[in-house]
């Protein structure tokens, strides 16, 4: 189940939650985190904004995506909005299958491209200023790199 | 009408979040950027980068595609979640 919120979420839930399962051999999860350098130096603090409606469907779109790829049992995404301090959680990626390779490709799959898909923006706040996060190229390239298998 | 929605510095450049327009016949996502952009300095500023993606009913979309009456558009910069 994939959701938006601004509150936080907890790791142990989620993880019990994936985990509850008996077929369920392997549980991958990914957290994103607000670190203290982004595109400059001294970040203390982000706003993040997104469009709604948007973003839920491109969620249930990359889910759907990941579960063609590789037999899953259960897939979370969660995504922060709003304010977030400097070492928040911003994103959560869980994934649980049979199998350890198709939970590790499959979360990577997830967060390569909840990154160049799903519209959220990144506002980060230093003491000085504030200003938009840039997209990367490299966060396009790693999306690439799955059309080419 | 078409429902025009902007977000992040699109947003903040242009200094409104959403617009509803007269559909016009064979208006396309490109034609409806190039109106918008010549609504002023700022319109330009927004809208006249190459960094600009759009979406039609919150799927992303095209340049090229033809608009229908009563779609939702949205203009906005790569996205930088996760």
């Amino acid at each position: 189940m994939n959701r938006v919120q601004t509150q936080d979420f907890c790791v142990a839930d989620e993880y019990a939650r994936l985990a509850d399962n008996p077929a369920c051999g392997a549980v991958v999860t990914f957290v994103g985190k607000v670190r203290d350098f982004g595109d400059n130096q001294g970040v203390t603090n982000m706003v993040l904004e997104h469009y709604p409606g948007m973003t839920e469907a491109v969620l249930t779109q990359i889910e759907q995506e990941a579960r063609q790829r590789w037999p899953l049992d259960e897939v979370t995404i969660i995504h922060r909005v709003g304010p977030l301090s400097l070492s928040d959680q911003i994103v959560f990626i869980g994934v649980s299958s049979a199998h350890r390779k198709a939970a590790f490709a499959a979360g990577e799959y997830l967060i390569d491209f909840l990154k160049t898909r799903a519209p959220f923006w990144k506002k980060e706040q230093t003491d000085a200023e504030a200003h938009w996060v840039e997209a990367k190229d490299s966060d396009q390239q790693a999306a690439e790199m799955w059309h080419e298998e | 009408m078409i429902k025009v929605l902007f977000f992040a510095q699109v947003r903040e450049v242009i200094g409104v979040d959403q617009i509803e327009l007269e559909y016009q016949h064979c208006m396309t996502t490109n034609s409806l950027r190039t109106f918008l952009a010549a609504q002023g300095d700022k319109w330009e500023q927004a809208l006249g980068t190459d960094n600009l993606l759009v979406a039609v009913n919150q799927t992303l979309s095209q340049w090229q595609v033809e608009l229908e009456d009563g779609d939702e558009v949205a203009f906005f910069p790569p996205v930088t979640g996760g």
